[in-house]
């Protein structure tokens, strides 16, 4: 009898080998292990036996079975195992076929300039204050110090819409509408970004175009502080190896005033095209507030100080972008739109 | 202005080249725009700043120099000849208006010789951008270069009769014919120099043809005045001229420099053209304005510029612009030189010092105090959210805020629209830019236009910006606006699922905007607006406000536009929209109880709206109705004309216990029930 068992196992053996889908499998599993099957039949013979070969075979036969269902279950796994496989490998697909193409849109450049000044400085704990963008001669020229027969008025040709009224220049005029809600409360600290109109239209000018301005005001506030904030802007707009210089400038609601020069970014100072082989690129006016200015606001001079700057935001994007015509900017093409 | 180094080396001595020059000058505010080698000289090209028209004149520009370099100033002395003749009795001056012209200096030149001027003058002037005329001219010009101070030579014989120079505001529509040809009508605003009886020059500004240095001119009268910088600069504007003359008064002119130039000039002429001059210098000064006087705070310059500079060391910077100061009770009182009307207050001082000692040998500082939060207020946080939202799909354009006013007819605005009561600026550059806009749209569909002129042909825009609405005698009323423009396909893709862009895909946009923004509450209501399609427009209304509109442009405006694409707009109103947003959301439980889903099919008229059916759903099916969505709407053969299908997903779920079929049955026969009586729509 045991020697039945371990030809019946043999056989079970190749015979599984050579079973290579879930039906032959199955098909197997009944012949062996089914109610007319092999082991079936071997177990059913043991009642003729005497107890001890009984006992032996028995235990023998028992083994077998559970060897065979553990095959049976391994080839099991390996055939459905094949079978997935064969079914991915005819699922493949072209990966290299592009996706469902998002609808996609994008901020403007000088959002995105504007958006990543806003964050340097608000990091420095500045706010943003705004105001309108037609102004009063008054707070655009007279409360900055800049009179009706001021020469510099010269700098700055101007969009009037009857003789009080204007479009604005600068940002300037948030200035003096800020101090005046905010004095004598110190300290101040705000940018102030947004449109700015002057009559000018040539290849570098456009007449209308975007500023960011500060302002701070507190107690001891030096042009000292003044170089160190705008130095610390110029590092983290520009990258840490830039170098700024300041030369003195003329602004009528500053003084003293400067004008901020970074080392030219396409050249690192070597000298080309961009930076008309200077070396540098003047990038933002600046200034300790004039103390007319700060009495306008409706601060004490003597009992306050404060400084601001004002950068134009197109000649940042241009230089971060390496942009070279300033038109593009409010042509709007959206060859040039998608690109940010 | 052109600088001659060569020229300016006449007046300072110093060791730096030419480049090395330029930087000291342009680090210390005096900026040189540019240097340029000719044959025997450098010539450099400076960019003053409106307040130091000082330095137009060489010798100021020479002062700096020497400030800066520590070599000493050199100033031409003067060896005048005068004879024994007194000007008075050959010259009377008076002046009639004060205010506009504070002082006048009048000197003679007699029996002069008129020709050219000697080739090292020649070479002077045109280094300077200034042509050569004659020898008397020449040296006018010539001493205004290194002076500053504009000069005027009259042709003494052709004064009238009673030798007599009067200085009075022009009448009003006086003609006056300058040395250019040109004739200008005068006004009482501006100054002339008069003979008493017809205007000689225009003051400060350019001579007269009248009295003009000819060939054979003998006597020469030389003017050397000074004129309000104010009245010269709008006379000048107004006339449109502009000469070396008010360009120099204009930035304001030394009031005690008159005297050295009208000096410097007759010995000139004495020397160049021959000549004898008259004895004396004829001068008019009513009101002498007095010296001005400054008090600096050593310890004021040390705190506003940050640093610690010793009281003998400012005293050194100041002295060397030729500023001169006394010490008393701790604090400098300086004397303000006349050359220098830029100085008028301490810090103007400071900032001499700041720029002699070095701005880059100030250290640099963080601002010590209290520190502040700084960051975005919540409108402005709102409006970066509304700029991401639209920027996934949309791309942000920037226009002009000036439009042409011939957008109201573009638009097919009716004549009484508030829209067409529009901002107009009073000095356009052009018509195209003439008024303010009142609306976005304007723009946008100018970006259609000039995108598809290029053959940019899918196009999807957004912007944001200020509108602009007059009110009577106040600032405009400046209104902040969302708008959006699409024509075309969304990009085409090799899965088929390129969509046209039209109004379900921009309001789609849209609405997602408003999900973002928190805002549920809202609904879409069909428009009229005579720029729109008038079966396709909508105003969306929130909390019974209205926010905006949304559209497809009327034909007949896309063809003003130039536009031959369906093109479809909404604009909103970023205030309102602001208003409506909701900050704060609150979490609602999930219920644990199965959602059960209908799916139903309603044919109904087809004029009616979508809302109007769901408005009924919503109303009958109550807390239990959870979620419904048209997922279909059709109309054609299967259904009757004048009817359309509607195909809706219910779904349905308790918070408290799983529904019944039985209870879901019913709550659809309700649903059912309402729907025929309100809408007569009927199951499909």
């Amino acid at each position: 009898m045991l020697e039945k068992i371990r030809t019946i196992e043999s056989g079970c053996q190749d015979n599984l080998a050579r079973v290579s889908t879930l039906e032959e499998l199955n098909e197997f599993r009944v012949r062996v292990l089914g109610r007319k099957g092999e082991i079936t039949q071997l177990l059913r013979g043991l009642k003729d036996l005497n107890a001890e070969e009984r006992l032996e075979i028995g235990k023998a036969a028992n083994e077998l079975k559970e060897r065979l269902e553990k095959m049976i279950a391994a080839r099991h796994e390996e055939i459905s195992r094949r079978q997935l496989e064969i079914k991915l490998l005819n699922e493949r697909i072209d990966v290299t076929l592009p996706g469902l193409p998002q609808q996609r849109g994008g901020k403007h450049p000088l959002t995105l300039i504007s958006e990543e000044i806003q964050n340097i400085f608000s990091g420095m704990g500045f706010s943003i204050a705004e105001g309108p963008e037609i102004e009063s001669d008054y707070y655009n020229f007279e409360a900055l110090n800049v009179s009706r027969d001021h020469p510099a008025r010269d700098m700055q040709d101007t969009f009037y819409i009857n003789e009080d009224i204007l479009l604005r220049t600068h940002t300037s005029p948030v200035q003096v509408r800020t101090m005046e809600k905010m004095a004598p409360r110190i300290p101040v600290k705000i940018i102030v970004p947004g449109k700015v109109y002057r009559k000018d239209d040539d290849a570098t000018h456009s007449p209308m175009f975007t500023q960011v301005e500060g302002l701070v005001i507190d107690k001891t506030i030096t042009f000292g502080n003044l170089k160190g904030t705008l130095m610390l802007f110029a590092q983290k707009i520009f990258g840490e190896d830039v170098r700024v210089r300041y030369r003195p400038s003329f602004f009528p609601f500053t003084e003293p005033s400067a004008e901020m020069d970074i080392s030219c970014v396409i050249c690192k100072g070597a000298g080309c095209r961009v930076c008309s082989h200077t070396g540098w690129l003047e990038i933002l006016g600046a200034g300790m507030v004039n103390p007319r200015v700060l009495q306008y606001g409706g601060y004490d001079p003597e009992a306050v100080s404060g400084f601001a700057f004002g950068m134009g935001v197109e000649r940042i994007a241009m230089l971060k972008y390496g942009i070279n015509d300033l038109r593009l900017f409010f042509d709007n093409d959206i060859r040039f739109l998608q690109q940010f | 202005m052109g600088v001659s180094i060569k020229w300016l080396k006449q007046y300072v001595d110093f060791d730096w080249s030419p480049a090395e020059l330029a930087h000291r000058l342009t680090m210390a505010g005096i900026a040189v725009e540019n240097i340029e080698e000719i044959e025997s000289d450098t010539i450099m090209e400076m960019d003053l700043t409106p307040n130091r028209g000082d330095c137009l004149g060489l010798i100021n520009l020479a002062r700096e120099v020497a400030a800066l370099s520590g070599g000493s100033l050199k100033i031409p002395e003067l060896s005048l000849r005068e004879n024994d003749e007194d000007i008075n009795d050959y010259i009377k001056v008076e002046i009639d208006a004060p205010d506009l012209g504070p002082r006048y200096m009048a000197r003679l030149v007699k029996n002069v010789e008129i020709k050219e001027s000697p080739l090292w003058m020649q070479e002077a002037l045109l280094a300077a951008g200034i042509r050569p005329i004659n020898n008397v001219v020449d040296v006018t010009n010539y001493v205004m270069l290194e002076s500053n101070q504009p000069l005027h030579a009259f042709d003494y014989n052709l004064l009238g009769a009673d030798k007599r120079i009067l200085v009075r505001r022009a009448r009003r529509q006086e003609i006056f014919t300058t040395l250019d040809g040109v004739d200008r009508e005068l006004n009482e605003d501006m100054l002339v120099i008069t003979d008493g009886e017809r205007a000689v020059a225009l003051a400060g500004i350019m001579g007269g043809e009248n009295t003009e240095i000819k060939d054979d001119t003998k006597h020469v009268l030389l003017e050397s005045a000074n004129f309000l910088a104010a009245s010269i600069r709008r006379t000048s504007r107004r006339l449109g001229l502009r000469s070396d003359s008010s360009v120099r008064f204009e930035k304001g002119a030394d009031i005690n420099g008159v005297k050295y130039a009208v000096n410097r000039a007759a010995q000139l002429i004495q020397e160049l053209a021959g000549g004898e001059v008259v004895g004396g210098i004829c001068d008019v000064y009513p009101m002498p304005q007095p010296t001005l006087r400054i008090a600096l705070r050593p310890e004021r310059v040390n705190f506003l510029l940050g640093i610690e500079l010793p009281v003998k060391d400012i005293e050194k910077y100041l002295s060397s612009l030729g500023l001169t100061m006394e010490w008393t009770e701790g604090q400098f009182i300086v004397e303000v030189p006349s050359y220098r009307p830029d100085i008028t207050m301490e810090v103007d001082l400071i900032e001499e010092i700041a720029r002699l000692h070095g701005y880059e040998n100030i250290p640099a500082s963080l601002p010590q105090g209290d520190t502040t939060q700084g960051g975005l207020n919540n409108y402005q946080y709102f409006r970066n959210r509304v700029k991401n939202v639209m920027a996934r799909s949309l791309h942000e354009v920037i226009n002009y805020s000036f439009i042409n006013p011939n957008f109201a007819d573009r638009l097919l605005l009716p004549v009484e629209s508030p829209l067409r009561n529009i901002i107009k600026l009073a000095n356009p550059l052009s018509e195209d830019q003439s008024v303010m806009r009142t609306l976005l749209l304007p723009g946008l569909l100018e970006n259609i236009t000039t995108n598809l002129a290029r053959k940019n042909q899918n196009l999807a825009f957004f912007e944001t910006g200020a509108v602009f609405y007059p009110v009577n005698n106040e600032l405009p009323l400046e209104k902040l606006k969302l708008g959006a423009a699409v024509a075309g396909r969304s990009q085409s893709n090799w899965l088929k699922k390129q969509v046209d862009m039209d109004f379900y895909f921009l309001k789609g946009i849209l609405e997602d905007l408003l999900w973002e923004l928190g805002i549920r509450d809202y609904c879409f209501v069909e428009g009229q607006e005579a720029s729109y399609h008038p079966g396709r427009t909508a105003r969306l209304i929130c909390q019974g406000q209205e926010l905006g509109i949304i559209g497809e442009v009327h034909p007949l405006v896309l063809q003003n536009y130039d536009i031959k694409t369906r093109t479809c707009t909404f604009e909103l109103d970023l205030d309102e929209l602001f208003k409506q947003m909701v900050g704060k959301k609150m979490m609602e439980s999930i219920t644990k109880y199965p959602a059960v889903e209908r799916d139903i099919a309603l044919l109904m008229a087809a004029d009616v709206t979508a809302s109007r059916v769901l408005e009924v759903i919503k109303a009958s099916g109550q807390e239990l109705l959870q979620d419904l969505v048209v997922f279909d709407i059709y109309a054609g053969e299967q259904v009757p004309p004048g009817y359309k299908s509607m195909a809706l997903k219910l779904t349905f779920q308790s918070a408290e216990r799983t529904l019944t079929d039985a209870e879901i049955n019913e709550c659809i026969g309700k649903i059912m029930q309402d729907l025929q009586s309100q809408i007569k729509a009927v199951l499909r």
